[in-house]
């Protein structure tokens, strides 16, 4: 059984989005690395970048592959998590709160109402 | 390219077919994937802890799915030296070599080992995806009065591979195996079962691998990892085989071989006998690529700093000329840092070039090496 926090939204691609003053913060849930399994090289967005909703915009790298990240919503990056780029597997360790991926102002908040809840992203990944 | 390897797409696993150890890996927690057809675990614990279980102890790792022939007559020698690379007649009994087979354009269709098991026998270990082609291929140049038998299906087979493999093989088996030397094969039993054992491996380090029937695999499995696991033996996955055979630069066939690649590009001319009488298919081509030089060469590079991982079908640049593309990479985790194999120009291809991976539309400095990455201390 994989950690799935309550008060965060989810994308079906296994991205989790907490927003605070209309600023969404992403990572990747812990089932989503925990599939990945020992990150070593994350790629961010670069700030300022406009993203659309569900395009890839960062890449986490395993031993065994590389995997695209999606944007959960539209909007413009405003900040990249540093500490990932020296610490990779932060993303195994504490994928809620330290291996944040980036933070993201909304251009629409509607947006928001297409992602899951906890308990429908618990149904998704049937546990 | 479909990046997102959490979301690969499973082919219906009622289609996949499996080895004898399936259920076994299920219970092990194996993570299962869709290895060419094979519902296959690519991890247990993890691929970093796997590789190392191997680099310093040991792992046990289902090769089941790979495919196992026997030829068998009086003309076998003469068949074989006319089908394979490697000098046949440099096998005694007992004695086993890398080899592989070519088309007629000298490309790859299988590396595979061949082991002489009696005056008149002999037994060769295929790859999994190409079982179905090497047969036909095989009988298609069969002569009359050979026998032929693929016996994949009812062959199970485990490689324990590491430092203390011969040691966990031997506690297993009991003192009175017969233990191989290098390359060699030996014939022993398990539970009055036939068995085979090779001293032979896929990840640079000491090991062996036993061939036994698939009606005892369940069992035979369970009893190795029981008698292995106090000695450091660990269940072993695809994904540490692939990181550990690339350290040793062994190459992968369909990533590094392939129908349109000769061996001599591949770097395998040790491998490839052009002094031998017998002509097998592709000897000419290969014999004018010698004669007239290599175009392209498969070399081993590493990352210059910390960086993203090469991956297959990165493209390889100097400057602003392309010369060349990635066909195996990884991180390394014996190294830490990223490692791979490419073909490039054969003006690109010496240790110490300098070059370019591309990688997400960025260049990415890499640097030519010698083989292999990692070579263990003897």
């Amino acid at each position: 059984m994989s950690n799935i926090p309550e008060q965060l939204r989810y994308a079906t691609s296994h991205e989790w989005i907490k927003i605070e003053d209309g600023i969404g913060t992403v990572g990747i849930t812990d089932h989503a690395q925990s599939e990945l399994s020992d990150v070593v090289y994350v790629d961010l967005p670069k700030v300022g970048a406009k993203v659309v909703a569900g395009t890839a915009v960062a890449v986490i790298e395993s031993v065994k592959a590389a995997s695209d990240i999606y944007s959960p919503v539209s909007g413009e990056i405003v900040e990249a998590n540093p500490d990932l780029v020296k610490k990779p597997e932060l993303v195994n360790q504490d994928p809620y709160a330290a291996a944040w991926l980036f933070r993201i102002k909304l251009s629409d908040a509607k947006e928001l109402d297409a992602l899951k809840d906890a308990a429908g992203y618990k149904a998704q990944i049937g546990e | 390219m479909d990046r997102r390897y959490i979301f690969k797409i499973m082919s219906d696993p009622a289609t996949l077919k499996q080895t004898a150890l399936f259920t076994a890996h299920q219970k092990l927690g194996a993570r299962l994937v869709d290895f060419g057809g094979w519902h296959m675990p690519v991890q247990y614990a993890g691929i970093l802890d796997e590789h190392k279980a191997v680099r310093e102890a040991a792992g046990v790792f289902d090769i089941s799915h790979m495919g196992e022939f026997y030829v068998s007559g009086a003309a076998a020698l003469d068949f074989l030296n006319g089908l394979l690379t490697n000098d046949v007649a440099r096998l005694a009994v007992g004695q086993g070599q890398y080899t592989l087979m070519l088309n007629e354009q000298g490309g790859v269709i299988d590396d595979l080992i061949l082991y002489r098991l009696h005056e008149q026998e002999y037994f060769l270990v295929v790859n999994a995806s190409k079982i179905d082609e090497d047969r036909e291929w095989i009988l298609k140049h069969l002569p009359a009065g050979l026998g032929f038998a693929d016996k994949s299906d009812s062959t199970s087979a485990v490689a324990i591979q590491g430092p203390r493999a011969v040691e966990i093989v031997r506690a297993f088996l009991g003192a009175g195996w017969p233990e191989p030397k290098r390359n060699e094969i030996t014939g022993y039993s398990w539970n009055c079962q036939p068995i085979l054992a090779a001293r032979t491996g896929y990840t640079g380090e000491d090991g062996v691998e036993l061939f036994f029937g698939s009606e005892i695999a369940d069992g035979f499995f369970t009893a190795l990892l029981e008698a292995g696991r106090p000695l450091g033996l660990k269940p072993c996955a695809l994904g540490a085989r692939d990181t550990l055979r690339l350290e040793a630069c062994l190459p992968l066939n369909g990533n590094d071989l392939s129908n349109k690649r000769t061996p001599l590009e591949a770097g395998l001319g040790f491998f490839v006998s052009l002094t031998k009488e017998a002509h097998f298919p592709g000897k000419d081509v290969l014999l004018k690529q010698k004669k007239e030089g290599l175009a392209e060469k498969l070399v081993a590079f590493r990352l210059k700093d910390k960086g993203p991982p090469p991956r297959p079908h990165y493209k390889v640049f100097q400057g602003v000329t392309e010369v060349g593309e990635v066909t195996s990479g990884a991180p390394s985790p014996t190294l830490g840092y990223g490692i791979g194999l490419a073909y490039v120009k054969a003006g690109c291809a010496d240790p110490g070039t300098a070059l370019e991976l591309e990688i997400r539309g960025s260049r990415v400095p890499v640097e030519v090496v010698k083989k292999p990455f990692y070579k263990r201390a003897l």
